[in-house]
Formats: C-alpha cells, sequence, structure tokens
C-alpha cells in the first residue's frame, strides 16, 4: 500500500479560535502579542490585521501605528499546542495517525494510507475535511502527497493543486522555494545568498557538497521531502488494536448493569483474540459518565489469557473502584498489553502439579487484582552468602531458578527483619557464648556450632564482617546469634539475634 | 487373638462411621511420614481434607512451627506442586527451607496488610486446585470464618495449615486437629559437639474422632523420626558409661 500524508495549516489558527470565542471582534483587527525583553511582541495577526500590514514579531506599539483602532490581545505559551492537539483529536475521525506539525506549530500531519477510498477518493476526502473545518470557522490549506515534507510544502507554498498524485512529489516541489523544506532561518538566508531560490536548483547536487555548506539537518529535510529518508510522526493517540465499545441506551448505574456490560465487552473482545491466537496481559475499562468523569479501572494477568470467566473475575474484583454518580453511558474496553497464548492441549485430567498450572495462575491474577501485585512474591536463590540477600524476587512464576538452593550451611528457619541487640557472656578469641540475654531473659547456652564468618560486600555497604554461631539453650530453643566485628579493634564489637531455628 | 484384633478393627469403624465420619471414597491412604503419629488419626490416615491448627506459645517457638510444617510440606509438595503462604508479618527465611527438602520457589508468598484480607486469601486459595498447601499465620478466626474454611477445604481437598501465636484469641473453631510444636533440646550423636537436627515435642491437642497424644520427633535430614524414651534411655546410658 502506497503511503499518503495530508497536511493541514491553519492559516490563523489563533485568530479564527478568538473569533469562535468572540464573534464581536469580526469586524476589528486585532493581534496576540507575548512580553519579550521588556516590550510587547505580536505572535499572531489577524487576517484584517495582516491586510493593513501588520506582522509577526513586530512590536505591539509599532503594530499599533501602522494600524489605529488594533486590539492587542494576551497570548499564552502553549496555546497552539493545546488547540492543534484539540484539533488533532477532532480530526481521528479521518484517519487514525494524527501528529501535530512540531515545526511551525499551525498545522496538522495525517497518515492517510489506506483510508482515501473510504471517503469516495481524494478529491471527495479533502473537500470534506476543508468543509468541515471551515463549518467550524478555521480556515485552512490542505494538500495531499506521498511523504509529509512534500505534503507539508504544497500545503504552505503550492500553488497548483492540492492533489500530489503519487510518485509526482518530486515533480511538485522542483517548483517551490527552499522555505517549503521546514528549513532554519540560518540555512534560508545562505541559500538566499547563494541564489537558490527553487529546490530545482540545488536537488541534484552530490550530498557532500551540499553537507559541506548547509549541515546534515538541511540534507534530512530533503531527504524527508522527496521520500528517501522515513519521517516518523508523533502519533496523538496511539492506535489501541483491541478495542471494543459499549454505548448504553440508559446511563448505567447498578452493580448488575455494570456487570452485564463488562461480560458484553469481554465476549466480543475475547472472541477477537482468541481468532489471533493472543492473550490480554493488561486491559483497561473506562466508563463514561453522564456529568463528563471519566472513570477507569486497570487488571493485569501474570499470564497471557482469553478468558471471559477468568478475565470478568479481575474485573469483577474492581468493581467497587468504580463510582457511576448518575450513571455511566459509554463503556469502553481496551487491551493495553497483548501476548500470544499457547493453548495447550486439553487433557482428560488437569494433574499436572505446579506452579504453571492454570488455576493457580489465574489465583495468583486475582490476589494481585485485589491486593497489589506488591503482595505476591516468590523467591529463587542467588549466590550471596550475606543473609538477607541470600534471595531474590523471583519476576514471574514461570521463571526457572538457576541455581539449587544451599543446604550445606545451617539457616535459621526465621530471620529477623533486622537483627536485635542483646548481652552476651563469651570466651575470647572465638568461643561461642556462654550465656546471653535476650528481650530481658536469661538463657545459658548448653550446645553451640560456629563461628562461621561472613564478610560484608565491601562494595554494596561499609561495616563489620558476621561470626555467626547456632546455639540452642537448656530449654532447647535454638538461636542464629552473631558477633559483629572483631574483640578489640578500634571499632567497638556487638552481639545480635538475627534468627530462631526450628 | 487375630480374629479378636480384626474384632476390635471392625468395632472402631464402627464407632467412626456412628460418629458420622465417612472415609472419603477413592482417597489414596498417603502416609505423610508421620510414624506413629498418623495412627491417632480417625482410620490411621493423616486428613488431607482438613484444616490443621498449630498454636505457639512464644514468638520463639514459632521457627519449631515453621520447620514441622516445612517438613510435612515436603512430602506435599513432593509432586513439584504448589503452596501458598500468607501472612502479615512474615519472618519465615525461604533458603531454610531447603533443608527440609522444600523448594523454596514452588512457595508463593502472600503479605498482606490485616487479618481479614488472610481469611480471604486464605479461603480463594484453599478453593484453588493445583495447590499442594495453604499455610496462614492469623490470630482471629473466628467459628464462623473457620466453617467457612473448612467448606472450601471439603470442596477441594487442599490441606490448610493455620499458625497461630496469640492464645488470648484462641477461639474453638471446627479445625480437624490443634497442634502444639515446642523445641525441644536435641541430641547430637555420641558426643560428638554442637547442635543435633532439630527436635521438637509435637502435641496433638485435639483431633476429630481421633486420640490426642504427646511425641517427640526429629527431623533427620529427609524423614521424621520418633524419639521413644527408651531410645533416649540408652543414649543416656551410654554417655554415662563413657
Amino acid at each position: 500500500m502506497r503511503s499518503r500524508f495530508i497536511s493541514i495549516w491553519f492559516r490563523h489558527l489563533l485568530a479564527d479560535w478568538q473569533l469562535i470565542r468572540r464573534p464581536e471582534l469580526s469586524g476589528l483587527p486585532f493581534v496576540f502579542a507575548a512580553p519579550d525583553h521588556g516590550r510587547m511582541l505580536v505572535k499572531a495577526v489577524s487576517p484584517l490585521a495582516a491586510e493593513q500590514g501588520v506582522e509577526t514579531g513586530m512590536a505591539a506599539a509599532d503594530a499599533k501605528a501602522i494600524c489605529p483602532g488594533l486590539e492587542v490581545l494576551d497570548d499564552k505559551p502553549g496555546r497552539a499546542k493545546k488547540l492543534l492537539k484539540g484539533l488533532g483529536e477532532y480530526c481521528i475521525r479521518y484517519a487514525p495517525i494524527v501528529a501535530i506539525d512540531e515545526f511551525s506549530m499551525d498545522g496538522l500531519i495525517l497518515d492517510v494510507s489506506g483510508c482515501a477510498h473510504l471517503w469516495g477518493g481524494e478529491r471527495e476526502y479533502l473537500k470534506e475535511i476543508v468543509s468541515r473545518l471551515k463549518s467550524k470557522g478555521y480556515t485552512v490549506r490542505l494538500a495531499i502527497a506521498d511523504t509529509p515534507g512534500a505534503a507539508w510544502a504544497v500545503s504552505r507554498f503550492g500553488k497548483v493543486t492540492p492533489l500530489v498524485a503519487p510518485g509526482g512529489h518530486v515533480e511538485t516541489l522542483q517548483a517551490l522555494p527552499p522555505e517549503a523544506l521546514r528549513l532554519e532561518e540560518l540555512t534560508l538566508s545562505k541559500l538566499r545568498k547563494l541564489g537558490f531560490y527553487q529546490i530545482k536548483s540545488f536537488m541534484g547536487m552530490p550530498r557532500s557538497v551540499l553537507r559541506r555548506r548547509f549541515g546534515e539537518a538541511f540534507l534530512l529535510r530533503l531527504a524527508q521531502a522527496l521520500g528517501t529518508e522515513p519521517e516518523q510522526l508523533q502519533a496523538l493517540q496511539q492506535p489501541v488494536p483491541f478495542r471494543e465499545r459499549l454505548a448504553c441506551l440508559e446511563p448505567i448505574k447498578t452493580r448488575t448493569g455494570i456487570e452485564i456490560a463488562i461480560t458484553k465487552l469481554l465476549e466480543a473482545l475475547c472472541k477477537r483474540l482468541q481468532v489471533e491466537g493472543q492473550g490480554l496481559r493488561s486491559g483497561v475499562l473506562t466508563g463514561y459518565r453522564i456529568d463528563g468523569k471519566i472513570v477507569q479501572v486497570v487488571i493485569g494477568t501474570s499470564a497471557a489469557s482469553h478468558s471471559v470467566a477468568h478475565l470478568f473475575k479481575l474485573f469483577q474484583l474492581k468493581i467497587d473502584q468504580i463510582k457511576p454518580a448518575l450513571g455511566i453511558e459509554l463503556f469502553e474496553l481496551e487491551a493495553l498489553k497483548v501476548a500470544p497464548v499457547d493453548v495447550p492441549q486439553e487433557a482428560l485430567w488437569n494433574c499436572k502439579p505446579g506452579l504453571d498450572n492454570k488455576s493457580v495462575l489465574q489465583l495468583i491474577d486475582r490476589l494481585s487484582g485485589k491486593l497489589g501485585a506488591a503482595a505476591v512474591h516468590r523467591y529463587v536463590p542467588e549466590a550471596r552468602y550475606w543473609p538477607e540477600r541470600a534471595v531474590v524476587q523471583a519476576g514471574s512464576l514461570t521463571e526457572v531458578r538457576t541455581r539449587d538452593w544451599c543446604i550445606d550451611k545451617p539457616r535459621p528457619t526465621e530471620l529477623l527483619p533486622r537483627p536485635e541487640v542483646i548481652q552476651v557472656m563469651a570466651l575470647i578469641p572465638d568461643h561461642p557464648p556462654k550465656f546471653f540475654i535476650y528481650k530481658g531473659e536469661h538463657h545459658q547456652v548448653m550446645k553451640a556450632d560456629g563461628p562461621e564468618r561472613i564478610e560484608r560486600e565491601w562494595w554494596l555497604d561499609a561495616g563489620e564482617h558476621r561470626d555467626y554461631y547456632r546455639v540452642e539453650d537448656a530449654n532447647g530453643r535454638r538461636y542464629w546469634l552473631y558477633r559483629s566485628g572483631h574483640y578489640g579493634s578500634n571499632q567497638p564489637f556487638q552481639w545480635f539475634v538475627h534468627g530462631f531455628f526450628a | 487373638m487375630e480374629a479378636k484384633l480384626e474384632i476390635l478393627k471392625k468395632l472402631q469403624q464402627d464407632l467412626l462411621l456412628w460418629q458420622g465420619f465417612k472415609p472419603a471414597e477413592g482417597e489414596v491412604a498417603d502416609c505423610i511420614g508421620l510414624g506413629e503419629i498418623e495412627a491417632a488419626f480417625p482410620g490411621g490416615v493423616f486428613p488431607r481434607k482438613a484444616i490443621h491448627e498449630f498454636i505457639c506459645a512464644e514468638p520463639d517457638q514459632a521457627a519449631a512451627t515453621d520447620g514441622f510444617i516445612g517438613g510435612l510440606l515436603s512430602v506435599l509438595m513432593a509432586d513439584g506442586a504448589g503452596c501458598v503462604w500468607i501472612s502479615t508479618a512474615r519472618r519465615l527465611f525461604p533458603p531454610s527451607l531447603a533443608a527440609f527438602n522444600v523448594e523454596a520457589d514452588h512457595i508463593i508468598f502472600v503479605d498482606v496488610r490485616n487479618e481479614k484480607e488472610v481469611l480471604w486469601v486464605m479461603e480463594e486459595a484453599l478453593r484453588c486446585e493445583g495447590l499442594a498447601a495453604v499455610v496462614a499465620e492469623v490470630d482471629g478466626v473466628s467459628l464462623v470464618e473457620s466453617r467457612r474454611l473448612q467448606l472450601a477445604v471439603e470442596q477441594q481437598g487442599t490441606p490448610g495449615l493455620i499458625i497461630r501465636k496469640d492464645l488470648k484469641r484462641l477461639v474453638a473453631g471446627v479445625s480437624t486437629a490443634r497442634w502444639k510444636i515446642s523445641p525441644v533440646p536435641s541430641a547430637s550423636e555420641e558426643g560428638m559437639p554442637g547442635v543435633g537436627f532439630p527436635r521438637w515435642q509435637v502435641q496433638l491437642l485435639k483431633v476429630r474422632s481421633g486420640m490426642p497424644g504427646s511425641w517427640t520427633l526429629e527431623w533427620e535430614g529427609d524423614r521424621f523420626v520418633q524419639i521413644t524414651p527408651q531410645k533416649v534411655l540408652v543414649q543416656t546410658v551410654q554417655a554415662k558409661v563413657s
């Protein structure tokens, strides 16, 4: 399919917008001005003021001198972009990918590849867009061409026809001035000085010569207009391939109603997912309320799924968060993330135990849906001796551990999240404690193992090493104690209890 | 003598039936490796479709309970099935479970904020097929809540183990068994220095249709071994001689 682009140029974007808002200004010349270096500079001009010779970049005082009765309005930075964003969202009805023209900030670029036939041909397509925007009050110029650059050029500088035939953009560009290439002012003045008034006069020159004189950016713009380099458009709204909408005749207010809506949406979505062999990993349900507010709930699954029953259960946990207020009139379900789902062969008995069991995966989805994904943990061993870092959280339920659990050193069944200080009586240099006092209770040590020295991971944190002892008191309770640091060194040593053995 | 034993066995089974205990049909009478303790349960089988309560008098004993549960899990999870461990303030150290033959990466730890959520997660997990066991550290289980859990267990057949640490909030529930595991001094082999295998006093405080009792157990690396008083006696005698 040949790619086609439409460029829409709003000739007087801010002025048109102001006229729509305040029709009483229609007979008056006015400009938008913003403070710059202590004076007011004209940023945008209305058609009437332009006729009288006012230009952008003038000081507002000069403009007033040229054109008496000129209305000077305050300009807000970013207003043009906001307007274009709104217009762009309106234009999504014409093409899925709509981008703001970032270079001059007064137009839109639409990727209309494969769209024109839906409107009965390109001529009718352009006519429709122009008349629609005109009826809203905007004066626009449009052009359609094979590249965004060529469309931009023709919409602003074209004199023959806005309809550039497929493959004809190179020829059309030849007669246009270099300004049509979206170049910096510095490059343009250089070109003028050298006497290049038309693109054709430098189009065929060797690239190395052009690069030396005008730089890489110039070559890129030229290549983008000619179509030898691709141009990426920043779409206003990324098209979501899996989206279902459900408009309701009456606003929905009840839980039962919302449940029915979710089921209907899921049935339609899962049918499409199933046909394409995809499963949902993360989805969002949006409800448009009649008071103009939007309510959203998001779900995630640990494995791609297109089972209506399972996804419905996940949404069911979140229905409490949907506040319908006066009612929801439109539901929209989007699959933000999809992944290929591997459909296992149906077994007569579902007897395969393990974590990748389907029902276990669905349980985890429900738990993390209700409690948040941070509540569910799974650990795999890490090749480290420092007890706090001996395990690492597994990324997913299906992650397989890369090494075996280590059993050659004793490790306590319960580990205190933070070691607690104890008082100890022990023989030096390396004997286990004779007794220790923990939480005010005196423990006589009967049996002991150790020491096991664990060095601190000095590349991560500073501090003393630990000498661990496994001790058993007279009542048979087993503890994991350690001494931090050496006896007699400059730093004071201290004893801690760090865990309990079974 | 043989005939008498047969009659006794038959009578015991009849008694169980009259008490309302029905052995599940087609259930495999797997042993769980507890040896003589299993005889305390009705029919001599460790009940899997049941809620087991473990009470810990003091925080230091919780480790012993964890260890004993680790021993049970090693048999329950032997086929590679997963387990869910729910708690509000977890202190269990996953690498230590390797000493009890449990693959800690098959355990899904769910850390929640309050006990209400623990109970919700536990019920959801018990109703899920494909899990070997569900362990929950929770104190406030009322009669109604324990009945809900029992119904979930009976539906799916996954054993539910509850660890209760607060004795003040202990109320009567419908759990099938109530255990108390307390650590006892270990015995090192033939005068070797150091701490020996973990050894516990296992008390079965309550068993439905069974016989409560008290036993001394030791975890010898890969299985439970029951310590009879005679064995201890022999050891002490040997110690005295040497």
